[in-house]
Formats: C-alpha cells, structure tokens, sequence
C-alpha cells in the first residue's frame, strides 16, 4: 500500500489527538512529541461507546504501555495495537504513520498485522 | 415458673415486642444469619415507624429528618419475610397458650417470644405534670411534640440536670426559648461527674445562655402570670415558663413483665439471666426493659449485645451476656464531657489524680486503684482526647505508666498517646458492635484491605461513632505491619494525593504539568494525574486551559469547553446567573437552537441546555451566543456551576432579602473557579427555601438580619444536607466566609471528592472546619483570600478567548484533512425535536440513504 500525504505537522495538536478521513474511514492521530516514534494512529471509532470520538481522548501510559482513554467511557486502548485494555477480544485499527519533513504519511498496516482484520 | 426442664424449642413462630434499636438490633442479627432461619419472625412495634436511631434523636433539630434516623425502612422488613406491625402496642401475653395480644386485637402465638420493650421517661408525680405544656424527650413524636409546643413559646424548662436533660436544654435552646434547667441535686451531671466536673460544664453551659438552676426541688405547677405555667419549687422563689421538658431519669418498661407474672427486680426490670432468659424459660427480654445482675443498662452499646446473645440462643448456639462497660463520651453544647469506668471513685481504696485548667475550661480525673497498678476509672470535662487511651487502659487492665498523673497532663509532657500496638488482641475498639482489636486483624487478613472494607466486614463504628478514631489507628497500623503501604497515591504516575501533590505546586511555583510531572512524577501520566493536575494548576493559576502546555490534560469536555454526549455531540449551555434572563436573550437562545437544529432543554440548574451541536459547529453557535451577551456556564469543567436563585423579596411577598441580586453576585464572583469537583449554590429569599440552597455545595439562605451560610450539601447519588455554618451574615461577611470554605476545600479535597464526601472525611468536621474558616486557626484565612482573589482576577470567558483565536478553532475540526462532518452521527425527530437515533433506527437510516 502507498503512503498517503494526510496533513501536515501544524494541524496537530502536541499531547494529543485529531481526526483525519482516509478513504472514507476516520483515523485518529496522535502527536507525543517527547516519544519515538513521535506519531500514532488508531481508529477513530470506539466500539464500545459507538461513537467516532478516540481522537478526542487523553494519552497517556499504563504500566509503561502508550494508551488513549476513551471520553465517553473511558477504556484504553493501545497506540500501538489497538487492544483494549480493560476488554479482551476489544480493538481498534491501527495504522502506520511517519513524519517526512512536515509531512503526515499514513498507511494502512497489512491486514495480518491488524488485529480487528479491518 | 413453669416446668423447668422445659427446653427451649428451636424453631418455629419468634415474636419480638418492641421495635426500638435493640429489638431491630435482635432482628437484623437474625436475618444476617442467612436463609435457613428456623424462626417466622413477627414483630410488634408501639411506635408508628420502624426503628431508627435514637441515640441520635437530637439530630432532628439539626436539619435531620425521621427518615434519615430511620434503622432499616419497612420494605426492608418485607424483603426479609419479618412481619412488622406498626404502631400496635401489646397489651397481653397469655403465658398458658403462648399467645399475645394487641391493642389492635391481633393474636400472635409464640414458640419464643422476646421482650424489648426499652424504657419509658420518668416524669415525677409532681401536682401539674399534666399539663399539655409538659412534655417528655424520648421518641420521634415527643421532638414534634416539642417543635409545636415551641412554636408558641418564648421560655422553656427542662426538669434534669442529666445528660438527656442537658441534650433537651440545647434542643429548647435550638428553638429560639430562653432556656432554664432545674436539677435537684447540687450539680449537672451528678451520675457522671464530680463537684468540680459539674461546676466546670454549668459554666460552659451557662455562657450560652442558659440558666441553671440546682438543688430545686419542684413542688408544684400551675397557672402562670407572664407565661403559660408557674413551678414552685420548696423554699425557692417560682419560675414562671412556657412549656417543661421532663428529663428526670429512664425506668424500664416491664408492664407486660407485670402482667403476666414474670420476675421483676424490687425497682422495676424484668430479671434476666446470662442468656437474657425471664424468669419463663420461652421468654427473653433485652435492652432497657432487662434487669442484669440488678443492674439496668441506659446505653445502647449493652442492649446490642444483649441482642446477639439472644441471637445465638435462639440458634442453639452459646451466647453469654456477662454485662458491659458504661463508658461514655459525648459532647453536650459543644462542651467535650467523658466518662470512663468508675469515675466516681467508689471502689475501695482507690486513689485521684486531678488536672485542672480553668482558663481553658479543662477538668481531668483520673481514677486508680490502691496499688497504683491500673486504672480503675476517669472523668473528663472540656477535653476528650485522652478518653480512648484512658478507656484502653481500663478495659484491659495495662498496667499504668511510671508517672500515672502524666496521663491526664497536658500536651507536652504527657505520655504519649497508647499506640494501637500497645493493645492486646482481645481490646475491645468498638463496643457498640463489639469489635476487637483481634476481629480487625482477622478481617484484614481476609482480605479486607481500607478502613471501608474493615466497617462493611466487622460493622465497627457504624453505631455511634464513638470509636472511630481509635479504628483507623488500629486499622492502619494493621494495614502497615502487613506491609500494605496505607497508600493514597494519585495514580502509577504520582506518589502523592491530590493534597500532597497540590502543595508542592504551590509551593513550588510550578506551571505546566510537564514541570510537575519531571519534578514529582514518572512516565508520561494518564486519564487520572492529567485533568487533576490540570485542575489544580487552574486553581491555582487560572491560566487559560487550552494553552498548549495544557491542551492535553485536559478531559474532551474541557478540550472542546463542551459536554460530550452519547453519540459524540456536544452541548452548549451558557451561563444563566442566577436563573435571571431577559426576554431577548431567550429569543437569542431559541434562534441559534433552531438555526442549528439543537435539542433545547431547561435543566436542573436553572438554566438552557442545547444538545446535539456537532464539533465544528461549537465556534460557530458561540460566536453567536457571544455576541448576544452570553458567556460559558463551565458546564464542562470540574468548577463553579450555577447559583440557583429563588425570586425573592423583589417580587415574593415573604421574601426578606433580594436572593436574585445576591446570586446573580455571587454566580459571578466564583465563576471559573476550577476545583476538586463541581461546585453548586444556591440562594434562597427566605426560609421556605425555594432554592433548595441546603441541597449545594454553599447554600445561603436569607434572614431578617442578612444570610444564614450552609456548606457542604450534595444532591446526586447520596444526597446530603448541608450544614448550617454561620448565622447573620452581613454580604461581606458571607463572601468571606465563602471564599475561605471554597479555597480550603480546594486545597485540601481529594480528586473528584465533592464538599459532601470531603467534610465528612475531614478529620474534625464541621466544627475543625469552623476553626479553620471561622477562627482561622491555621492561620492561612489571609492566604486563602488571597489565592481567590487571584482566581477571580484572571477569570476569562473561554469561549469568547478561544472564539479570538484561529490557532485555537482549528482544533474544532471534524477532520485535518476533510470539511465533511462527522456522517456517522445521525439524529430521528422527536416530539418536534432532534435526538440521536437508536441502534435499528441507525441501521433503517443508513439502508435507505444507500438504496
Ligand atoms: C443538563 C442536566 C440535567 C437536566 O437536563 O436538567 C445535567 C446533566 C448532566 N449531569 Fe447532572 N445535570 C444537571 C443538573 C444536576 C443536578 C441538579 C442541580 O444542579 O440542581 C444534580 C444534583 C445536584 C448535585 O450535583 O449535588 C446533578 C447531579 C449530577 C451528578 C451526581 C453528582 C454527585 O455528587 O453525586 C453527575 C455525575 C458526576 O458529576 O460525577 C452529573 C453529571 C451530569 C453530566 C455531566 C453527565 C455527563 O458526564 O455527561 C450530564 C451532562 C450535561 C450536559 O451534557 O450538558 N450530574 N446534575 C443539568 C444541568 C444543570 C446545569 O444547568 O448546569
Ligand atoms: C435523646 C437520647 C439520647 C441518647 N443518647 C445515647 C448515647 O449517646 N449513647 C447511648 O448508648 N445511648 C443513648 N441513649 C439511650 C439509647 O437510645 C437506648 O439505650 C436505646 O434506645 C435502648 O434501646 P431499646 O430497644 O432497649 O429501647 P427503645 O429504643 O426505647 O425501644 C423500645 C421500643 O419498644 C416499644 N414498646 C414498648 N412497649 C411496647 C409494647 N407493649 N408493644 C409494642 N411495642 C412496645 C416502644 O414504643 C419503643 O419503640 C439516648 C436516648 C435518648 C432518648
Ligand atoms: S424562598 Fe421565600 S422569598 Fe424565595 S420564593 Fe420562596 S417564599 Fe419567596
Ligand atoms: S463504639 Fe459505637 S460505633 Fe463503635
């Protein structure tokens, strides 16, 4: 799959998260400036609150682990798989994501990378 | 007596008559049993409510309703199978067929049958006592009783220096009378005090207000001149009064005992063996109608145990009841009195140790025995600090220190207070539950593992109260020798509480949560440190919260200054102070809702909800609501809500103040002030307390001479009263009081603890709280004052900062990279309003847009 150009460093929010569209399915991106990498995203959408919200959620870690808290009920899901912490079988997607200069690339990871298959 | 080898049968129809504390107390033991309960319980109660909490009956003058003493409601008795009957006095037992019979004429055959009948007031045959004006201090009824008679008097009497007549002089006293008590012997309190003791408390009790009179004896009442009724006393000029309250001592209800021939001691009681067994083999009797040993037991304490003795018996298992300790400890008109075993030094021998301050109103006896070995009892006025260390070494025989008398000394020099290691296993820390220190440590190594799981397993300090100090002493020293850290840390990220970390911001001038994260914390933080610390930066500072450095902490509501609904939306709600508003800024509320189509309620807080606005129209609705006058309602923020208001004197014909103004002042002089949690006021204009203002968090309700302040009330999900806290208030005075309250609690609360929860927790209450705000005994009133003013002087409108802020709206986006909304969120019209559709009303939606 090709890296697509998404945005650019200034639309994100540093510490947190927003949303972008990416053939039609919504991403929430992450910035965590003081982390490498620096970027994350997973998918917007919150399976159990059913709502398009994960990119308004506060990061953060749990026991070392880089998490997003959902707003609405407040499950974490992992920046870098997707699983929900607090529900085994629960996950988001996850994408790959890169910085080229000011640039946001984003690609979708293989499928047998993802744990929901989506 | 009938034949006696009778055995006790044990099963069958158990009649309980009484349901006062100690005859629920036999009940509840019974049905905590479990299921397989051999006994079809019925109970017959005199009064026409269940049992509640007498020892707490002053309370009803304390904003307390009946409801709130009450022990366990009816449905509780129904969801159990115990047949209650109310308000069904009995009048009969028929020993011969096992039979009782009520005044309502029910028949109830019994296989066992338990007598808890308590004690009536004594009133003393005095010519007069009958009056209607002459009332009695026991039940429910008799505090209405008194409410009414009060209503119409200006003096009252209470009969009895004792403890119950001191708590009926400060109920009189409550009410507005001008209150009197006439005590026979030479002093107040002469069961638990000596001549000292007693003159100590009659000069605090005297310094408010209230005239004692002793060495009276009453002889006569009968019409008065200036006042309803005129006592005349032998070779005492009369005292003319209102209403008389008689509290001249308890006897034992046994007229059922009497009736039907069971043994009675010489001075009333039914006579009861170890296994609170009459002298009929089927018949128990427990509580304050149970003569032990001659001796009856006034306390609760000793009824409940009398009740799990019964219980075991009825359950064929072994209960002794050898009697019990009579300690007590209370505070009569703020004034701390104890009394500890045999403090009136009677057994022989004994040997006092006394202290006495009379500049701080301080009086301590300590009682010893002959070899100076233990203590056999003491005796505290002004000052009960030493009363659990002092019952300890009683209870358990420790032997006394080198230098006994420091015991009782004050601070300083003292012995240090006993430490919970220093007790045995077998000390009793709680008696009204009879809880040792042993049953503690046994719940702690089954698991129990806070001070709260320790009161659910073993109910210590669930009864009075008394021992509740002692408890967490024992508990957190047991917490901490099984290596269980007594642990209230924030979170992983920080190892401090809220308190601990607050300060350290403080005192450190520290500014971002990155600064206090590298300084006091580990890892990146979460959902808990990040909006708490958030929250106390912004108390402390007030910064703009979404500045960059503070973007990220904060919850999405804040993020977006919005509340999130179910479906990802957003509400609006603008600030309404004091529920005050003018026609065209509702015309403006109604034209921006239906311009964008938005859910439009009134809420609970006197104020317009609308619901529905999709991200990217937040700016959009704001910048139009800005326009018109309107600024945020913060109904995001952990912080100031709304003042609700009611119309007050302006319009209401009884209102006294202008309850619209104060609010609209106040609402404007706390808003922004972020916090633990939320914070909610209100003002009423009278004492019909339209507002509800003792449900908030800071209520004030108006009087003649200005306000009455009450803090810490709570509605939700366990509603609290809140608690007068300073009368008369001029306007200045109420917003200093205010501020300080608020700023302390900010300070001092934990994460997401409301005013309710964080008084109740505060170690001292409402009276530390008193001394803090109102004496400022920390010294830090100046401070807190200070740090309000900083708040309110960096107040800003976040809508109307974030609105003038490009940078900022980009954050409004439904997305980077596309202006399409969110196409997920999909509404249904209902009732001619917008909703968010259902799971099927989604799936029809989305079929017939893609046919
Ligand atoms: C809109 C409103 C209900 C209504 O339609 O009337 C409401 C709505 C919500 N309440 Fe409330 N409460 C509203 C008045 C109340 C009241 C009544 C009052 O203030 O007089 C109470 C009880 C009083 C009290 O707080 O002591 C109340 C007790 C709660 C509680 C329980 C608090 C507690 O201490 O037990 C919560 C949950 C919490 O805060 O943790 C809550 C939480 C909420 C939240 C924020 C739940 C959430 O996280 O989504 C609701 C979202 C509001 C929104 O989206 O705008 N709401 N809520 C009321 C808004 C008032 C306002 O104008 O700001
Ligand atoms: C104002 C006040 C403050 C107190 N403070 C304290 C304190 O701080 N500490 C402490 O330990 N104790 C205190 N006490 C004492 C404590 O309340 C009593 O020890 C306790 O209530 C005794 O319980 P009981 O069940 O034996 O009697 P009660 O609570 O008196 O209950 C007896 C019940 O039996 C009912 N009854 C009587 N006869 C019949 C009948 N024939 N048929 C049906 N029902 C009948 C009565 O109506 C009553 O409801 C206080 C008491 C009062 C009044
Ligand atoms: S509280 Fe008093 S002033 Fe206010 S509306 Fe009610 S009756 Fe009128
Ligand atoms: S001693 Fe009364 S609750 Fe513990």
């Amino acid at each position: 799959m090709q890296w697509q150009h998404i945005c650019t460093r200034e639309d994100l929010v540093a510490g947190s998260g927003v949303a972008a569209l990416i053939n039609g399915e919504q991403v929430a991106l992450f910035y965590l400036p003081d982390q490498s990498p620096p970027l994350y995203a997973i998918g917007n959408h919150d399976p159990i609150g059913g709502a398009n919200v994960l990119s308004r959620g506060i990061v953060g870690d749990v026991n070392g682990e880089l998490v997003v808290a959902s707003p609405l009920y407040k499950q974490h899901f992992s920046l870098l798989t997707g699983a929900c912490l607090e529900q085994d079988h629960v996950s988001v997607p996850v994408w790959e994501v890169k910085l080229d200069g000011d640039k946001v690339l984003l690609r979708p990871l293989p499928a047998a990378l993802n744990r929901t298959g989506t | 007596m009938t034949d006696d080898n009778t055995v006790l049968p044990t099963s069958g129809n158990l009649v309980i008559i009484g349901n006062g504390m100690v005859g629920h107390h036999l009940v509840k033991t019974l049905v905590e049993q479990g299921d397989a309960s051999p006994w079809t319980i019925h109970v017959f109660a005199g009064e026409n409510r269940p049992a509640y909490d007498r020892v707490h009956l002053s309370a009803l003058f304390d904003d307390q309703t009946p409801e709130d003493l009450c022990l366990s409601p009816a449905q509780w008795y129904r969801d159990n199978r115990v047949t209650l009957h109310l308000n069904d006095e009995v009048v009969e037992i028929d020993r011969d067929h096992k039979t009782v019979i009520t005044a309502g004429g029910v028949r109830q055959d019994y296989d066992a049958l338990v007598l808890a009948t308590g004690s009536y007031p004594f009133v003393p045959p005095i010519p007069g006592h009958d009056h209607e004006n002459c009332l009695v201090y026991r039940t429910v009824d008799d505090l209405d009783a008194i409410k009414r008679c009060a209503g119409n008097a200006k003096r009252g009497v209470v009969v009895g220096g004792g403890l119950l007549g001191l708590e009926a002089a400060n109920a009189l006293r409550l009410l507005g009378l001008e209150t009197h008590v006439v005590e026979f012997a030479p002093q107040l309190m002469p069961v638990q005090l000596d001549e000292t003791g007693g003159a100590l408390l009659r000069k605090e009790v005297e310094a408010l207000g209230v005239h004692i009179h002793t060495g009276m004896k009453t002889e006569l009442i009968d019409a008065g001149e200036q006042h309803t009724l005129r006592m005349n006393f032998e070779g005492q000029a009369p005292l003319e009064t209102d209403m008389i309250v008689f509290s001249a001592g308890i006897r034992p209800q046994d007229s059922l005992g009497r009736q039907s021939s069971l043994e009675l001691g010489e001075r009333g009681g039914i006579v009861v063996d170890n296994q609170c067994r009459t002298s009929d083999p089927a018949i128990f009797a427990i509580g304050e109608c149970a003569l032990w040993n001659n001796q009856i037991f006034g306390l609760v304490a000793p009824g409940y145990t009398m009740a799990r003795t019964v219980a075991a018996v009825l359950n064929n298992q072994a209960g002794d009841f050898t009697g019990a300790d009579m300690s007590t400890k209370l505070k009569l008109m703020g004034v701390d009195v104890g009394s500890v075993g045999d403090a009136q030094a009677r057994t022989a021998g004994a040997r006092c140790y006394r202290f006495q301050d009379e500049v701080a109103g301080v009086y301590r006896k300590l009682v010893v025995s002959e070899d100076q070995k233990y203590v056999l009892g003491a005796m505290l006025v002004g000052d009960c600090d030493a009363y659990d260390t002092l019952l300890q070494y009683m209870l358990n025989g420790i032997p006394l220190p080198d230098n006994p008398a420091s015991l009782i000394l004050p601070a300083g020099d003292a012995a240090p207070a006993l430490g919970a290691d220093a007790l045995p296993d077998g000390a009793t820390i709680c008696s009204c539950h009879n809880v040792s220190k042993g049953a503690i440590n046994d719940a702690l190594d089954g698991g129990c593992c806070s001070l709260g799981d320790i009161k659910d397993a073993t109910k210590a300090s669930t009864g009075c109260g008394g021992c509740a100090a002692l408890l967490k002493s024992v508990v957190d020293a047991g917490l901490e020798a099984r290596g269980v850290e007594v642990n209230n840390h924030l979170c992983e990220h920080f190892e401090y509480s809220r308190q601990e970390l607050y300060h350290l911001i403080l005192v450190g001038g520290l500014k971002s949560f990155r600064e206090v994260r590298d300084t006091h914390g580990k890892g990146l933080g979460c959902d808990i440190c990040k909006p708490a610390v958030a929250s106390i930066l912004a108390s402390i500072h007030n910064d703009y919260i979404l500045e960059p450095e503070h973007v990220g902490l904060q919850d999405t509501n804040d993020v977006f200054l919005a509340n999130m609904q179910k479906d990802g939306t957003y509400s609006v709600v603008p600030r309404v102070p004091a529920g005050e508003i003018t026609p065209e800024k509702l015309m403006t509320l109604g034209r921006v809702a239906s311009k964008y189509d938005l859910y439009t309620k009134i809420t609970g807080g006197q104020r317009i909800d609308l619901f529905g606005a999709r991200l990217e129209q937040l700016p959009l609705i704001w910048e139009e609501l800005i326009d018109a006058g309107f600024e945020t309602g913060h109904a995001y923020g952990k912080s100031v809500r709304t003042v609700k208001s009611c119309v007050g004197s302006t319009w209401c014909r009884y209102g006294v103040q202008d309850s619209v103004g104060m609010a609209i002042f106040l609402e404007h002089r706390y808003k922004g002030l972020r916090s633990p949690h939320k914070l909610k006021f209100a003002v009423s204009g009278c004492t019909r307390e339209c507002a509800e203002a003792q449900s908030k968090d800071i209520g004030v309700i108006a009087t003649e001479n200005g306000w009455n302040l009450y803090v810490c009330g709570n509605g939700g999900m366990r509603p609290r009263h809140a608690d007068l806290f300073a009368t008369d208030l001029s306007d200045q005075q109420l917003v200093q009081l205010v501020d300080r309250v608020l700023m302390f609690y900010v300070r001092t609360a934990d994460r997401l603890q409301r005013t309710s929860v964080w008084l109740e927790n505060l170690e001292g209450g409402l009276d530390y709280l008193r001394q803090v705000v109102i004496d400022d005994t920390l010294g830090i009133a100046a401070e807190l004052e200070a740090q309000m003013e900083v708040v309110r002087e960096r107040y800003q409108c976040e809508w109307r900062t974030t609105i003038d802020d490009p940078q900022k709206l980009k954050r409004f986006r439904s997305f980077v990279n596309a202006e399409t909304p969110d196409q997920d969120i999909r509404f249904v019209r209902e009732r001619g309003q917008p909703r968010p559709a259902t799971e099927e009303e989604r799936s029809d939606l989305i079929e017939t847009v893609s046919v």
